[in-house]
């Protein structure tokens, strides 16, 4: 298989996209639907000072090493929730990449320990509050971002989130009807109060299959493991159906996800009931009388055309 | 051909040469969510594995955010 820009040797296929790319290429894409993103939701412009949300897995390393790239001011917060030896693996690769690739760009790390000022880490703090952890988890990362953010002056905080992430949760909202959360899946959140920094996901737009070749090709070291916390999660599971639906019809999760986005977008229609529109545009057949909305129903027409047609 | 899988940590040795694609659904996983890399390449599906060759298959999933 061939890049279909270059036609040298290709390394990932996108059936999505009904494309193939060679490394060069397809960090060039990468690189291309990240801008797109950050353009079309009006997340930040280069005089803007970004804080990445970093964990040291593959979305918000590669999206840390991608800000950077393209020119942009970002800083990165790590958050140790002090889950053993995979916080401190996670740790080690973050400090790695801060080390190695972001200082060179004048970009600094800065390092929460949950330890240092809760006393506990995750797992004990989750155990005595008699919440589960990944909830304690994420209300921990969310304050100690926001936090940061509002205080060393960012004018944006910017996480790692693609668009299974986002396919997933929007599919967990739904399943559950859980109306009051879809107005959050925007991957643009404003500063709606004081005190409230402004949050965008830039990699909404990439799966996270292409986020993971993404650091693959650009040798951006992150932690495999996955966290022992997430094992059995309901993400997960949601992931898995929307990767077996994208697998039998590639662009599934797109259309869902960034249908959705579309539809919050338009203004809502003018509401109609089904009673009322059926009277506005059903009427007899006038071959049977029964309602439909062309002069003969299909059923009278698919009965004549088997009447007149020959056998083969 | 040596196979490294993650979650958990394991090795299965596969019989080669072999598709991508193949070695795949063999071990019944799925492309979308998995990532194929021989020595450290990426490969596509339609690319033929030797039995020499070192694979290692990365899952791309991450939950719990």
């Amino acid at each position: 298989m061939n890049c279909g820009k270059c036609k040298t040797k290709a390394v990932i296929s996108l059936p999505r996209h009904n494309a193939a790319f060679c490394k060069s290429c397809f960090t060039t894409f990468v690189h291309e639907q990240v801008a797109r993103a950050i353009k079309s939701f009006k997340m930040f412009t280069p005089e803007d000072r970004i804080l990445v949300a970093v964990s040291g897995g593959k979305d918000s390393l590669a999206l840390w090493h991608i800000l950077l790239k393209l020119g942009y001011r970002a800083d990165a917060l790590y958050v140790n929730l002090g889950i053993g030896s995979y916080s401190e693996e996670s740790h080690r690769k973050v400090r790695h990449y801060a080390d190695n690739v972001a200082a060179a760009h004048g970009a600094k790390l800065i390092v929460h320990v949950v330890e240092q000022e809760a006393g506990a880490g995750i797992r004990e703090l989750a155990t005595i509050l008699h919440r589960p952890t990944c909830s304690t988890c994420g209300t921990i990362k969310r304050y100690q971002f926001n936090r940061a953010a509002v205080e060393q002056d960012y004018n944006v905080m910017a996480t790692g989130h693609n668009l299974d992430d986002e396919a997933a949760r929007l599919l967990g909202n739904v399943l559950h009807w859980q109306d009051e959360y879809l107005d959050k899946q925007s991957p643009t959140l404003p500063a709606s109060v004081e005190g409230f920094a402004k949050k965008v996901k830039p990699l909404c737009r990439l799966s996270e299959r292409e986020i993971a070749a993404y650091a693959v090709v650009n040798r951006i070291d992150y932690i495999v493991e996955e966290c022992p916390m997430a094992k059995g999660s309901k993400m997960i599971l949601y992931k898995e159906v929307l990767n077996r639906l994208e697998t039998e019809s590639p662009g599934t999760k797109q259309r869902f996800y960034w249908g959705f986005l579309e539809k919050q977008t338009k203004p809502e229609p003018a509401t109609e009931s089904m009673a009322e529109k059926d009277q506005r545009t059903l009427h007899p057949c006038q071959s049977c009388g029964q309602p439909t909305t062309a002069e003969t129903c299909s059923y009278c027409k698919m009965m004549a055309k088997a009447k007149t047609a020959t056998p083969r | 051909m040596l196979v490294h899988l993650s979650h958990p940590q394991r090795q299965v040795e596969i019989k080669g040469p072999k598709r991508t694609k193949e070695l795949l659904r063999e071990l019944n996983l799925v492309i979308e969510a998995h990532l194929v890399i021989r020595g450290d390449e990426l490969v596509t599906e339609d690319e033929m594995l030797a039995d020499a060759d070192q694979i290692e298959i990365r899952p791309v999933i991450s939950g719990g955010r």
